[in-house]
């Protein structure tokens, strides 16, 4: 009977549940599927659209390229990311570092778009950085600080900075400070210890924020597009593109699946070859 | 776990930024719009509510957005939407997403015959037509004369004596403008796909080869406004609008038609075919090109209108403008879009999908 | 015999509350020498100092000689054993061991040697391939240590190593421990609040208090003959007797408890009727004493607390509120001894130490 009550209770917190993710994630998903499968004149079944990515050098060059720009940007974050969360968690008092992780949130209470605006305003050739370089005498004229792949990787580190630094900060704030000691006591230099001890104790925050900023960058649309300028092809803007400019919704879709195997097939890469496991890393 | 379901919502969201509104329960009264944002002034829109008694919900949107909202309900949704008047007969006769015009409920005497003749003609499909004008507008050069005196029409923002100092979008009327203006005529190759894949792949080098000199291709409006009245750029495509804009901040820049004609488009009223307010739907019609509202409208957007009688109340700077960049002779040489076949775009697509991944 | 660790001086201040008020001591090569006090007198922060992690306010701290002032604590010749033990759990035992030896660069078959040597040593020589996590608390202890000797360090310092054991281990580590001193021959300081592992396993003891170090000396001396109420207190255990000193009528000095009159130690002086603390180890106070003994007392039995070798009688005196614990040897003889029983106690003068009271009475 015990059990019988319990299986009840399951299914009344289970339902909207499993309804929710049927509803919003799974059918959706299905008719993607679907339409990624089917002929978007003929409406017959092909796998036309998954060859096109293939068959289409500037398909699988864009996503490359795109890949490879998402793995740097991760990799860039992670090396910001450490320090920072490691300043804020081991060097400033208690009080202070609550206020400094208000100051990393504050930005991210405003749109990406007012953000990716925001440089815009310092770095454009009349914008206020050029300005105060120009009048300090440093620049004799102005530079276009935008529309550069350098100023798109770093608008790209900056808009996803916090979703490194807050799992970082979780498992820094457990590492036990003795432990940075008694590796100092027993002849590490700084290097050595963020090597050794400190690096590998974050592992499991560097994969997870890894794995979010990483998928974050790659399905980003916006810092590319206004901050990358002339060269910044970005996969999802072929999505956007398949689908709201040339309504061919078969193609987008093989183009979303795509991206999310991919992407996940990237993740499993990294993931073994670092030696992490999913599990881990969730739990 | 977890994570998989952030992937998919990761992928959900990429693929599908625009989710079919839930199609609300239609009440008796309600007219449900979706146009282009001010396309739909509020004073007109309590006006119209008075007159007729019909509540007006406005849904403010693009063509593309337009259309794959239609898509995804399959022509439901709404009772009245506003696409270009080249978007219409594709998805009429591919999709079925809107319903002929019955033009013995339209008011035609208070429209432009000729860009009415026009859009009726761009829209026929088997006889019928789909659309009724609206408002036109025209997409030309906006120059700062003090320092880029020479830029008369599109392939002057290919002179490498402006290098870093133009900006166009990379969209499809930068193809076409360019190609009218390197004495092509892309519209007339539109049915031969063979010739207009040549034609493409002819603007693929020449705008490879210019990428050198372009700051940037220009992605929305306040972007281009800024490049302009910060100096950064003296010339750039654009739409009248921005030129006027910027003419009232500085008498430098200006709008310009160019030499081998503006590209002009028309958005027009056209009624999804399952709009569930016909009765409302055209009452709006009628009651939007009436000369005092149409230009109510243009002397607040400053769009041109079709409502024939509407200059007699525009204001003075505003008539100023239509006089000085789109006097009748300049609109009698604009290029207007004809209706896009399939395929078309995904072609122009492919090619300035190349054109932005070339180094 | 040569000074490995010299210590002059060391003051450290945290604002405004000094928490080491000018410690000196000096350390001989090979010794085991311990600091003990209780919880918060500046013991860690004594030693963090000569570690390295905090910079003294005042004072040296000299290594064979060599002054450290400067000297980060990566490369000074001494290994702290944390109180936690701080092993690194993202490594396994082997390579805890072998972390320092790689941080100098020894690589290939010399560290492998030392490191397997250190860990037979210490007894664990098939655990390299464990996780810390495996380990049982003696083992982590041992790996501690371990990690730090296979350094060869001129000082070995330990923060209170013994302190998470329980007590059946931490008897067990204590014997361990200075047998291993003694086998390696490397130059420890001890800390603790735990005054039986100091006298356990030290040759000498300092007895800190507030900052300061009250009195260092070999536990026999801290033992037997304390400079003040505080050491006699808290080494070992002693019955505390406030009395007030007087002379007798034939000039000896004496000591009031109450209307009791007790004979001092020869040669002891003060002033008429001051207070004063007299100090009594419990085995000094003998159970049915011979006749001539300096003090004897008559009182009752309160409580009997067997405790196997260190069983003890608590005893009352007349209408003393204090309590008296004396020593209740298991050699038989005082097995008729029972709770409510009248008994007498005695011991001699020479066995008692007096310290100005009035003060400090906790
Ligand atoms: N970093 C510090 N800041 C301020 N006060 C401290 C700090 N470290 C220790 N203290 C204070 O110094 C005193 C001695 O501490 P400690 O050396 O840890 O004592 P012990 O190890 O003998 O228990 C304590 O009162 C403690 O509160
Ligand atoms: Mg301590």
């Amino acid at each position: 009977m015990a059990s019988g009550r319990l299986r009840g209770g399951f299914l009344f917190f289970f339902l909207p549940v499993a309804l929710w993710l049927a509803l919003l994630i799974v059918l959706p998903h299905l008719e993607l599927l679907r339409l990624s499968f089917t002929d978007s004149l003929a409406g017959r079944f092909t796998v036309a659209n998954y060859l096109a990515f293939f068959t289409e050098p500037i398909y699988w060059l864009t996503f490359v390229r795109t890949a490879l720009y998402s793995l740097l940007v991760t990799f860039l974050v992670m090396t910001v990311a450490l320090p920072v969360a490691f300043y804020v968690t081991k060097v400033v008092d208690v009080r202070l570092s609550g206020f400094l992780m208000v100051l990393l949130l504050v930005p991210f209470w405003v749109s990406e778009l007012v953000r990716v605006y925001g440089w815009m305003i310092l770095l454009r050739e009349s914008g206020i950085v050029n300005q105060v370089l120009t009048g300090l005498g440093l620049l004799k004229e102005p530079v276009e600080f935008l529309y550069r792949d350098a100023t798109m990787v770093m608008g790209l580190v900056y808009t996803s900075m916090l979703f490194m630094v807050v799992p970082l900060i979780g498992v820094m704030d457990d590492l036990d400070d003795a432990l940075i000691e008694a590796a100092y006591d027993l002849g590490a230099s700084k290097g050595a210890i963020w090597r050794t001890i400190v690096i590998p104790h974050c592992a499991t925050g560097l994969v997870s924020g890894g794995i979010i900023v990483f998928m974050l960058v790659l399905g980003s649309y916006l810092t590319p597009n206004l901050m990358g300028g002339k060269n910044s092809l970005w996969f999802t803007e072929q999505i956007y593109n398949q689908i709201i400019l040339y309504f061919n919704w078969n193609q987008g879709a093989a183009f979303g699946f795509l991206l999310l195997l991919l992407s996940s097939l990237i993740i499993w890469a990294v993931l073994k070859v670092t030696g992490q496991r999913l599990k881990e890393v969730v739990k | 776990m977890r994570r998989w379901v952030l992937f998919s919502l990761l992928l959900f969201t990429l693929a599908v930024p625009f989710r079919g509104t839930v199609a609300a329960a239609q009440e008796k009264g309600v007219l449900r719009v979706i146009t282009w944002a001010g396309y739909a002034p509020q004073e007109l829109l309590d006006r119209f509510t008075e007159e007729t008694g019909y509540r007006v919900e406005v849904t403010f949107s693009n063509n593309e957005e337009m259309i794959s909202k239609l898509r995804a309900t399959r022509g439901g949704g709404f009772d009245l939407a506003q696409p270009s008047q080249d978007r219409i007969s594709a998805v009429v006769s591919q999709f079925g997403l809107y319903q002929p015009i019955d033009f013995s409920r339209i008011d035609e005497d208070q429209i432009d015959a000729s860009l009415l003749e026009a859009v009726k003609k761009n829209t026929r499909v088997d006889g019928q037509s789909y659309a009724v004008p609206h408002v036109y507008g025209t997409e030309g050069i906006v120059v700062n004369r003090a320092k880029a005196p020479d830029v008369k029409d599109f392939k002057d923002l290919l002179d490498p004596r402006y290098a870093g100092r133009v900006s166009y979008r990379l969209k499809r009327p930068t193809l076409i403008g360019m190609g009218f203006s390197l004495g092509k005529d892309p519209f007339a190759l539109y049915n031969d796909k063979g010739a207009y894949q040549a034609f493409l792949d002819d603007m693929e080098k020449t705008l490879i080869a210019a990428k050198p000199l372009v700051k940037t291709y220009w992605d929305n409006g306040d972007q281009l406004l800024q490049l302009l009245r910060s100096g950064e750029v003296w010339a750039a495509s654009a739409w009248e609008q921005a030129g006027w804009k910027l003419h009232a901040e500085n008498p430098d820049i200006d709008y310009i038609a160019p030499a081998s004609g503006a590209l002009g488009w028309v958005d027009t009223f056209a009624i999804p075919s399952r709009s569930q307010n016909l009765e409302g739907a055209y009452a709006y019609i009628n009651f939007m090109l009436r000369p005092e509202n149409a230009a109510f409208f243009t002397n607040r957007e400053t769009y041109g209108t079709a409502s024939k009688g509407a200059i007699a109340f525009l204001d003075e700077e505003i008539k100023d403008n239509f006089n000085r960049g789109l006097p009748p002779e300049v609109l009698a040489q604009v290029n207007w879009y004809p209706p896009v076949p399939a395929g078309i775009e995904e072609m122009e697509g492919r090619t300035l999908d190349k054109i932005k991944a070339a180094r | 015999m040569a000074i490995a660790l010299s210590v002059q001086n060391l003051t450290k201040r945290f604002g405004s509350f000094t928490a080491v008020k000018g410690v000196s001591f000096d350390v001989d090569e090979g010794r085991f020498f311990s600091i003990l006090g209780p919880s918060g007198c500046g013991k860690t922060t004594l030693l963090r100092m000569i570690a390295g992690f905090y910079r003294p306010d005042g004072g040296t701290i000299l290594f064979n000689g060599r002054d450290m002032a400067d000297i980060p604590p990566n490369r000074r010749p001494v290994n702290l054993v944390f109180q936690n033990l701080a092993l690194f759990p993202m490594m396994n035992v082997y390579e805890n061991v072998a972390f320092g030896l790689r941080r100098r660069g020894e690589k290939g078959a010399a560290l492998d040697r030392k490191v397997r040597e250190m860990l037979a040593r210490v007894g664990l020589p098939q655990s390299g391939d464990k996780r810390i996590d495996q380990l049982s608390g003696g083992q982590r202890q041992r790996i501690a240590i371990a990690r730090c000797l296979v350094l060869e360090p001129t000082v070995l310092l330990l923060d209170e190593p013994l302190g998470a054991l329980d007590a059946k281990l931490r008897e067990h580590m204590k014997i361990e421990l200075k047998t291993l001193q003694a086998a390696v021959g490397t130059t420890f300081v001890y800390i603790t609040h735990d005054q039986s592992e100091a006298l356990v396993m030290s040759d000498a003891v300092a007895v800190m208090k507030d900052g300061r170090f009250e009195q260092v000396g070999t536990p026999q001396e801290l033992y037997h003959h304390p400079n003040s109420a505080f050491v006699a207190q808290f080494v070992g255990t002693s019955n505390r007797l406030p009395v007030t000193f007087c002379w007798d009528g034939s000039g000896r000095p004496r000591a009031r408890w109450g209307d009791i009159d007790l004979v001092l130690p020869e040669g002891f002086a003060a002033e008429e009727g001051s207070p004063w603390d007299l100090f009594v180890r419990p085995e000094a106070m003998i159970i049915d004493p011979d006749e001539g003994t300096d003090n004897v007392l008559s009182v009752t039995v309160r409580a009997l607390l067997f405790d196997g070798g260190n069983s003890r009688l608590l005893v009352t005196v007349r209408d003393r509120p204090e309590e008296l614990t004396v020593a209740l040897p298991q050699t038989g003889q005082y097995d008729h001894v029972r709770r409510g029983d009248r008994i007498r106690v005695g011991w001699a003068s020479a066995a008692s130490r007096a310290f100005p009271g009035g003060e400090d009475r906790g």
